[in-house]
């Protein structure tokens, strides 16, 4: 294994940020086993790692949100314990967590003084605040408009809140936890910027995130962290992507066989002009347009929050377009026609949910009562009628957790402590159940282990060969890639083209991905090749 | 109704809008820190049995009401602890807070005073002496305002005006301090105040501090103003009006004066409106009793305006969970 | 193995929270110079000690049980009804309005309608309510604080101004007709020869235990139960899910409600035999305490309600007895039991279930733990 030794030791100047043996536990979970590594100041460091490998953990201990079991942490050689965020402000440690810390109704001014308002009475002292605010800003190019509230700002200016946030503060080392999951490739590559304009004057970025890109684009050194334990730290121009992967994953990461069967032409799910607005009259998704085919596998491509989320929730019948049309089967949807989820299923629709844990299953039900949600009306599952039998439920749900790999089958084991993977295996179980013709995914290996994630991919691949129509969303464009037929992007709700197999491309997918069409795209990638 | 007439409802609407208004601002500090807070009614009433029975033992009204804010205090922080410390059930605390103050204080007031629950009658010396404002008698022959300021504005008590002003102060406070900024962002988003570095645990309980201590002048000033003693259940629902008041004013302390002011009104006008006639029909008082409720309601329904509360209230904050 | 230790472990807390408590109620009384040990022995005798008492303590009880349930079903679908009271108050209204509309029938011939009248007239009372919680977010517990002052006020409207019989002075209807009168079980023990006092224990104790019976039911195994519990538990689950979440909220809030009003039953053709101000004062928050302490269902409720009922009638003995303490010292037993319910959540609960995990597994019944 490539395992350093902290090099830092054997250098004058000792590094901004050490950890030395670092353990954490959440029962018998090791989030963090014996962690030890080096940043030096002034640096971007890469942290990778799979979901779960444990990287938020470790970054939550040194901005003081949770306490280690064991180990230390030295900032510039000294050991130091950060019991609060408080402690960890004061000693210039800042983060701007993935789920951003605003407060919606505040201004973005109000947002990045908070807890530091440095006086009682703000009176005069905000035009102060608002200087030294405005300062930052114009130093590292990061504009937002200091009085609008931040429900009013688009979640990639609200980031730059959140960095300003912590620049206020004084931070010096300053944590970002997937700072990309939000933003387009563009908006990206901006941020990259700021990046490095930081690091220049000395500040030492963090930068937490599972895109292996990202990391080969923008920093000095890399550690990856896989289940808990650190595999490397290494300097980023010593590695490539593939090797990160493997180092990830901890094997040869492989693509699944390709071998594919022509879809079956029928049309399943036919969306005419979609159009939905949110309760504040913004534009969620307009003008969407596309078929899906029996036997195929569309996927929706495109940064999270551009309208994918609100166009499963239209397909699924739990919100209604505000405009346009949905056919799924013989079931037509228009705004004056709303559709909702019992009659989508009832029309041979499954969904399986972005989110699992909030909307696939009720969590502190075992899994036998979870086996059958969503079932309880279709007359498929014995023992289920107006009156429930639980012993033939329980049979039921015994069957199905064999037949889908869920371990432990034991239907009367609390759902939540299943793992990510044996969760989402008896969720797509369950909806496979009804033998629909169309199915909808979400996100469907999110925080899912890689165990699962092929059995998963599998699955979805024999449903597509079977000659169901599905339609599969993900941000994960790697999975996007591997499973589509063809590729449809969303940005800011639109549609910027459909990719067809032998089309598809990550630079092409990317650009469409910051808006651009595809024609343009295409030619852009072709053009800079050529 | 003459002028004289609509210038004695407002006085009397004034005096009658004091103690729910306190409690509103109580409920204000609450629920903008995050937390629900329907227990305003037993600490109001925890504060008037206090107020009597210190104000009675002392015969000094400001040591009743220092009286009523400690005890108010104290009972506030056991909710406190129970809502914040042990993460409990905000609703049910609350509610157990007013079972609790309502048995207690009958309990305590028949065994030490045996009076049916009733405190010892205040002496005036007792009571807070009504005030009257300067230039008051000169300027009362001026016409519109002159009788006005003399006869509705002035002549109320120290802790009628106190009440008025603690209106401002809270304005100014959570809208022009750093610690109502903090408050305000700890109802919303508790876990962004934390990781901005400030305990979410700290300013929830100073909020109860303040709460209890205006509940407790809440309180007093039923025993020791309106009451001249403590009677069993005197609160009468009063903290479950302010509670409506601070619904109506939707969580801003301007309009929750508005609110309390209009409940007031509606209050003092009904004495007056008992047995007559509008449009044909005899106008019930329990209609305009209702008032304030109906008025809430329909509010909520979102037939008249819209509210909208803290964004946290009422969810425990857990340390790392997002 | 696991769900033996969750039921006796809130067992366990269900007790240890009523000892706290007592106990403390028990210092209140020392504090005021009386013998606390003596009090509770009264209040037990009061409850317990007589068969008259007995049946006044199940009297209340039955109240306490409708109103417990009442909660509870709400409950069930993450909602919280302290409105209990108001809709009693028209469920009552309900039965007064069922027994002026049938004079002279005899008992067992308007029961079944008293009982549909109650429940519809306490159901649409709380359906405004339901419906603002379900289609406009709205809190149940501000609506229903809100929905009690009204319907409090709306009784002191019809009583003073319609229902009082000319001339008098006493805040009540005229009493229905003697016929309408429920069987009470002084005068079921009097046919079989066993005299005892007169007391307001009625037949409908026994429509009590069917809806404990039809509610456990309901909310455990049929299909809507089903359904009801998913909202609760996880109400975005549930709408993926293909349940209509509003409609079941609304559903389980009136049904909350229509079990409520069935206090009117009791009340006003069991007991007072007339439409009384307050004649369930106070009832829907010891409805509260009932199904906080009877974890929500029928079978702890029902012990849950004999123990409120049992100090409701034996905490008005101790009046009669000690001058110092009045009855109200119940009310603040009652609160402290709230108090702790929902104060302790987090800690009673889990500590008493591992306490029990801990006790099973030295026994040696642990078993294969899964």
């Amino acid at each position: 294994m490539l395992i350093t030794k902290p090099e830092s030791i054997l250098e004058a100047v000792p590094p901004a940020i050490e950890f030395i043996g670092l353990t954490k536990k959440f029962g018998s979970l090791l989030a963090n086993d014996n962690v030890s590594f080096a940043i030096r100041a002034g640096t971007i460091h890469g942290i990778v790692g799979e979901n779960g490998a444990g990287k938020s953990t470790l970054m939550s201990a040194l901005f003081g949100l949770y306490k280690p079991d064991a180990g230390e942490i030295r900032l510039n050689g000294k050991q130091v314990s950060i019991k609060s965020p408080s402690a960890a402000i004061a000693r210039g440690v800042g983060m701007v967590h993935q789920h951003f810390m605003l407060v919606d109704r505040l201004t973005a001014l109000q947002n990045v003084i908070v807890g530091s308002e440095g006086r009682f009475w703000l009176g005069g002292r905000i035009s102060a605040c608002r200087e030294k605010v405005t300062a930052i800003q114009r130093r590292y190019g990061l504009a937002f408009p200091l009085d609008a509230t931040i429900r009013s700002l688009p979640v990639g200016v609200q980031q730059r809140v959140e960095i300003v946030k912590s620049l206020y503060r004084g931070a010096e080392i300053l944590i970002l936890d997937e700072p990309t999951s939000v933003l387009t490739p563009d908006e990206a590559k901006g941020l990259f910027h700021v990046f490095r304009s930081l690091a220049a004057e000395g500040k030492t970025i963090i930068l937490i995130t599972h895109k292996l890109q990202e990391v080969l684009e923008v920093t000095d050194n890399v550690t990856v962290l896989r289940q808990g334990r650190c595999i490397v730290t290494t300097p980023t121009n010593s590695v490539t992507r593939a090797s990160l992967a493997e180092m990830m994953v901890g094997r040869k990461v492989g693509r699944i066989s390709d071998v594919r069967a022509p879809a079956t032409c029928d049309v399943r799910i036919r969306v005419r002009d979609l159009a939905f607005r949110d309760p504040s009259g913004t534009a969620r998704v307009s003008g969407l347009s596309f078929d899906v085919h029996g036997g195929e596998i569309l996927g929706v491509a495109g940064v999270s929050g551009n309208g994918q989320t609100e166009l499963l929730s239209m397909l699924a019948g739990l919100v209604g377009p505000s405009d346009g049309s949905i056919q799924l089967g013989s079931l037509t949807v228009t705004p004056n026609q709303p559709a909702s989820p019992i009659k989508v299923r009832a029309s041979g629709v499954a969904h399986v949910p972005e989110d699992r844990l909030r909307h696939g299953l009720v969590p502190k039900w075992s899994a036998l009562e979870n086996s059958v949600l969503g079932l309880q009306r279709s007359g498929k599952v014995a023992g289920l009628g107006n009156w429930i039998v639980r012993s033939k439920v329980a049979e039921w749900c015994r069957e199905l957790m064999i037949a889908h790999d869920v371990r432990p089958p034991d239907p009367h084991r609390p759902i939540r402590v299943f793992s990510g993977g044996n969760q989402q295996k008896l969720v797509i179980g369950r909806e496979l159940a009804l033998d629909p013709e169309i199915i909808l995914v979400g996100q469907p290996t999110r925080g899912v282990d890689i165990g699962a994630i092929e059995s998963i991919h599998r699955k979805l691949l024999a449903q597509r060969q079977a000659g169901k129509a599905i339609l599969l969303v993900s941000v994960e464009l790697e999975e996007v890639m591997d499973l589509s037929d063809r590729i449809l992007v969303m940005f800011e709700g639109r549609s910027m083209g459909e990719l067809l197999r032998d089309e598809f491309d990550e630079r092409v997918i990317g650009l469409m991905m910051a808006g651009s069409q595809r024609d343009s795209a295409i030619k852009q990638i072709g053009g800079g090749e050529g | 109704m003459d002028y004289l007439a609509l210038l004695l409802i407002t006085a009397s609407a004034l005096r009658l809008a004091v103690p729910v208004l306190l409690a509103a601002i109580a409920g204000l500090y609450a629920e903008t820190s995050g937390l629900i807070d329907i227990g305003l009614e037993g600490k109001m009433l925890v504060g008037a049995f206090a107020a009597g029975a210190f104000a009675s033992l002392s015969g000094d009204p400001w040591i009743g009401l220092a009286g009523a804010m400690a005890v108010a205090i104290v009972i506030a922080m056991a909710q406190g602890f129970a809502s914040i410390t042990l993460r409990g059930n905000q609703l049910v605390i609350g509610l157990a807070i007013n079972i609790i103050a309502s048995g207690l204080t009958v309990f305590l007031g028949i065994a030490w005073y045996q009076r049916g629950g009733q405190t010892t009658p205040l002496a005036d010396a007792a009571r807070f002496p009504a005030l009257k404002l300067p230039f008051a008698e000169s300027i009362a022959h001026v016409p519109v305002v002159g009788p006005l300021y003399n006869v509705a504005l002035s002549g109320h008590t120290i802790l009628g005006y106190l009440a008025f002003a603690t209106v401002l102060a809270t304005w100014f406070i959570l809208y022009r301090s750093s610690y109502g900024l903090r408050l305000r962002a700890c109802g919303d988003k508790p876990e962004a105040v934390d990781t901005a570095g400030v305990s979410v645990v700290g300013l929830r309980y100073s909020a109860m501090v303040i709460n209890g201590a205006l509940c407790g002048a809440a309180g007093a000033y039923l025993a020791i103003v309106q009451g001249g003693a403590f009677y069993r259940d005197m609160t009468a629902g009063q903290g479950f009006m302010a509670l409506a008041a601070l619904i109506f004013g939707n969580w801003r302390p301007g309009r929750v004066l508005a609110a309390c002011l209009l409940f007031a009104f509606a209050d003092a006008i009904q004495g007056r409106l008992q047995g007559s006639v509008l449009a044909g029909f005899e106008v019930p008082t329990q209609l305009i009793q209702g008032l304030p409720y109906l008025l809430t309601i329909l509010l909520l329904a979102g037939v008249v305006g819209r509210a909208e509360g803290p964004a946290g209230a009422g969810r425990p904050y857990v340390k790392g969970e997002r | 193995m696991r769900r033996m230790s969750t039921v006796v472990g809130g067992v366990l807390a269900a007790f240890i929270n009523i000892f706290i408590a007592v106990a403390l109620g028990g210092i209140l009384i020392l504090a005021v110079g009386e013998d606390p040990i003596a009090a509770l022995d009264v209040v037990l005798q009061g409850a317990f000690g007589s068969l008259d008492g007995l049946s006044y303590t199940l009297h209340y009880a039955t109240n306490f049980i409708f109103a417990g349930l009442a909660v509870a079903i709400a409950a069930q679908a993450n909602q919280f009804n302290i409105g209990g009271e108001g809709q009693a108050y028209l469920g009552g209204l309900g039965v007064t309005l069922l027994c002026f509309a049938m004079p002279g029938f005899p008992w067992y011939v308007a029961l079944p309608f008293a009982i549909v009248a109650a429940m519809a007239f306490g159901a649409i009372w709380v359906a405004v309510p339901a419906y603002m919680v379900a289609r406009r977010g709205s809190h149940l517990v501000i609506t229903t604080i809100m929905f009690n002052f009204l319907a409090s006020l709306l009784m002191i409207y019809l009583i003073v101004n319609q229902f009082r019989e000319a001339g008098s002075m006493i805040p009540a209807s005229a009493a229905i007709s003697p016929s309408l009168e429920l069987l009470r079980f002084d005068q079921i023990l009097a046919a079989v020869g066993v005299q005892v006092p007169e007391s307001p224990l009625n037949v409908t104790i026994l429509v009590a235990l069917v809806c404990c019976v039809l509610v456990t039911y309901l909310v455990w195994h049929t299909r809507w139960g089903y359904e009801l519990r998913a909202v609760g538990a996880n109400s975005e689950a549930a709408a993926f899910a293909g349940i209509p979440v509003n409609r079941v909220i609304i559903q389980a809030i009136c049904i909350s409600g229509g079990l409520a009003g069935l206090i009117g039953v009791n009340e006003i053709m069991g007991a007072q035999h007339r439409l009384m101000l307050d004649f369930a004062f106070g009832y829907g928050f010891t409805g509260i305490a009932v199904a906080l302490i009877g974890a929500n269902h029928p079978a702890g409720i029902i012990p849950a309600s004999i123990l409120f009922g049992a100090l409701y009638q034996g905490g008005a003995s101790l009046s009669f007895l000690f001058p110092s303490v009045s009855r109200d010292v119940v009310i603040v037993l009652q609160g402290l039991v709230i108090l702790f319910a929902g104060g302790l959540v987090h800690v009673l609960r889990p500590l008493a279930t591992s306490a029990v995990e801990a006790v099973l597994v030295r026994m040696g019944m642990a078993g294969e733990r899964i």
